[in-house]
């Protein structure tokens, strides 16, 4: 049985719910036969992959959802050898580059010049060209981003390239400026509530509309995660009742709750506590920046207005050190220590 | 600079075409930025400094190695290829010109043999027509991103193969080329196109592929681009795909599709400095990180209208910047976009409160 974000997954242009300017411009660009280099951004779950997949299929038909995975070894010039996953259809192939670490660059040079360089050998298919889609594009290093500028330009005539990413911070501004930026916004909350009402109908429940919105709400705006959640609540309890809990992922109590330790007691002893959480968490493969950011909003929430931009202050530079940094721990324990040390002596000049 | 002055002539574009039966199609995928290259040394006009030297090498049939530096879109390319297509007609450059790019592998080890043998080649025969010096040319586009052991190799190959091999670098920043190598080249830098010139040839490009466009949309592509024609280029490219039945292409579409963020938004961004209400902050940059605007454009559009903000003062303005270089820094090393914004939303909000 498939996950109900799945099995809704809206599959051509026509069935996307919002965003409707954008909608047309999409199909503007797919049905004029002739498509630029697109660069798809937007927060997750907003529906990036979803658009781009009904592009695919409404520039190439039915042919392009007939997918395959295949495995392929590529050999770095140190003679490594990679084995990458590709998802492929006759029509487009779609690769997550960042699986390869620092030698992503091999594969978009070998792989896409190997796709660009073969031409569409059936005369009577449509498109003269094939597309290559690059999911988690901003996770490209730059030396591979460097080795798209041009192959991008040189063989345009056979090839497209649509990127997916989550911010357009991190593409470097040649390969920006060879493609038409695609903004895709996270859906509002009301857009949110609209898309689970259909599903709901699909499956033959009935949703309340003040629980759909409870649940829109604890999303965050995230379309997948609202779904996910849905499903989850029906399991849990059907019908709904309208004072049902909203089930959360279990680490984001458990970050809440680590929030709440830090706020309760700042000593030592507490720290070596909220240590062990925080291996916790880690060790379940939460990425650190999620943690620290979560914690950081919990917190900020919490403290009194006078402090709140010391703790943004004090998150924001704990997390770019995070980044630059080797051992993710090192800087989490930082900020509660921080933190701790902030909030105590405030407490004190109150007292 | 003039890219575009001969339409359609591009013999590259023309094979493109030729090969595939439905010609027209074709011919419509190339990249305009390629299709308008200019094909001639005359026809580069904005970088006057370089075109005098380089014509002078023209009669001369000496030539210097080059390099050539300057911001992106301003012509270094085009300009060189257009001066091998000059020197030594198009089919000779095939055999006498020899490209490398980022996209190649160039390493240590191409250096040393492929660039090697190229340059100790025998120089092929020349076409009569053209002034076709004896020598041939090596172009190292995007050097700015070789390794610094591959270009010391590259040092003795220059002065040993001088005779016959001539090299002309291409790069954005002349710091990352090393001295050794630099010292052997005459530098030229491109400066970015003067908007006028810039805003004359997209609307000529606009005319020749019959793109309408209203007053004020080609100075809005220029504008967006901050003096990259190519960039200029691809967005005027991207934007006639949208306008294809009858409509005209207007500064709002234009603004729209190069992902400018809109003015309103960054206006409410300013209005919530004033009030110090952190839940209004933390909504707005909620708001922001939700529409999926990306952050350093943010930051430069909000620099810019802080700058021009008439009730803060200078001292203020001063470390509403310094708080905004920080973080443009912090976005750079990769760090979290959301936290990073709230820090600089806060922080200026606070300076904003202080008279």
């Amino acid at each position: 049985m498939a996950l109900w974000v799945e099995k809704h997954r809206p599959l051509s242009l026509d069935k996307l719910t919002f965003h409707q300017g954008l909608t047309d411009h999409l199909k503007q660009l797919a049905g004029s036969g002739d498509l630029p280099h697109l660069l798809v951004y937007g927060p997750t779950g907003a529906g990036k992959r979803t658009r781009i997949a009904a592009v695919l299929r409404e520039i190439y038909g039915p042919g392009a959802e007939k997918l395959k995975v295949s495995q392929r070894v590529f050999e770095t010039p140190s003679r490594r050898k990679l084995e990458i996953n590709l998802i492929s259809s006759s029509y487009h192939i779609e690769v997550n580059p960042s699986d390869a670490g620092i030698y992503d660059r091999v594969i978009i040079q070998d792989l896409i010049k190997e796709i660009a360089q073969t031409q569409q050998v059936a005369t009577s298919s449509a498109r003269k060209f094939k597309v290559v889609v690059i999911h988690e594009a901003d996770a490209l290093t730059r030396d591979a981003q460097h080795a798209l500028r041009r192959t991008m330009e040189k063989y345009m005539g056979n090839m497209r390239v649509i990127l997916c990413s989550t911010s357009t911070g991190k593409i470097i501004s040649p390969v920006q400026s060879r493609c038409l930026l695609v903004r895709v916004a996270a859906p509002t909350p009301e857009e949110v509530v609209d898309v689970m009402g259909l599903v709901a109908k699909k499956e033959g429940i009935s949703l309340p509309p003040a629980y759909a919105r409870k649940l829109a709400d604890g999303s965050k705006r995230n379309l997948h995660r609202a779904l996910l959640m849905l499903e989850a609540a029906y399991v849990q309890q059907y019908p709904f009742a309208e004072s049902q809990d909203v089930v959360l992922p279990e680490w984001e109590l458990y970050i809440k709750e680590i929030a709440m330790a830090a706020l309760s007691e700042q000593t030592p002893a507490k720290l070596m506590a909220v240590r062990k959480q925080l291996y916790e968490v880690l060790t379940h493969c939460i990425p650190p920046t999620t943690v620290l950011r979560t914690i950081a909003m919990h917190l900020i929430d919490l403290v009194p207005e006078s402090l709140k931009s010391e703790i943004a202050h004090q998150a924001a530079l704990y997390e770019q050190r995070l980044q630059a940094g080797q051992k993710a721990i090192v800087h989490l324990e930082a900020f509660i220590a921080k933190f701790m040390s902030v909030f105590k002596r405030h407490r004190m000049e109150v007292d | 600079m003039d890219f575009f002055g001969r339409p359609k002539t591009s013999s590259a574009a023309e094979k493109d075409a030729s090969k595939s039966s439905d010609a027209k199609h074709n011919e419509r995928l190339v990249p305009w930025v390629e299709k308008y290259r200019p094909k001639k040394i005359d026809d580069v006009t904005a970088q006057e400094e370089v075109v005098q030297v380089l014509r002078k090498s023209l009669e001369t049939k000496n030539l210097p190695h080059l390099l050539f530096y300057g911001p992106p879109g301003t012509g270094k390319t085009s300009t060189i290829l257009a001066l091998t297509r000059d020197m030594y007609g198009p089919e000779a450059a095939k055999t006498r010109v020899l490209e490398l790019n980022a996209s190649d592998e160039r390493g240590i080890s191409v250096v040393r043999e492929k660039v090697k043998n190229f340059a100790r080649s025998v120089v092929s025969r020349a076409d009569p027509r053209y002034p076709s010096p004896p020598y041939k040319i090596v172009i190292l586009d995007e050097a700015d991103s070789m390794t610094v052991d591959a270009q010391a190799a590259l040092r003795r190959i220059m002065e040993k193969y001088s005779k016959i091999t001539r090299f002309c670098l291409v790069c954005n920043y002349v710091s990352r080329i090393i001295e050794p190598l630099a010292s052997r080249c005459s530098k030229f830098r491109f400066k970015s196109l003067p908007r006028e010139q810039a805003v004359a040839r997209v609307q000529h490009v606009a005319s020749l592929e019959s793109v309408n466009c209203k007053e004020g949309a080609a100075e809005a592509l220029v504008d967006c681009a901050e003096g990259d024609l190519r960039r200029a280029m691809m967005s005027l490219q991207s934007a006639s795909r949208m306008v294809q039945n009858g409509g005209a292409l207007d500064e709002a579409m234009v603004v729209e599709l190069v992902g400018v963020i809109p003015s309103s938004v960054i206006e409410g961004l300013r209005t919530c400095w004033v009030g110090a209400d952190s839940a209004r902050i933390q909504e707005a940059v909620d708001e922001l990180i939700y529409c999926g605007y990306p952050a350093t454009r943010v930051l430069s559009q909000l620099h810019d209208l802080a700058m021009e903000d008439q009730q803060l003062n200078s001292l203020q303005k001063a470390k509403i910047a310094m708080s905004m270089a920080l973080t443009d820094k912090a976005l750079c090393d990769g760090a979290d976009e959301k936290l990073q914004l709230l820090d600089m939303m806060m922080q200026a909000s606070q300076i904003a409160q202080k008279v």
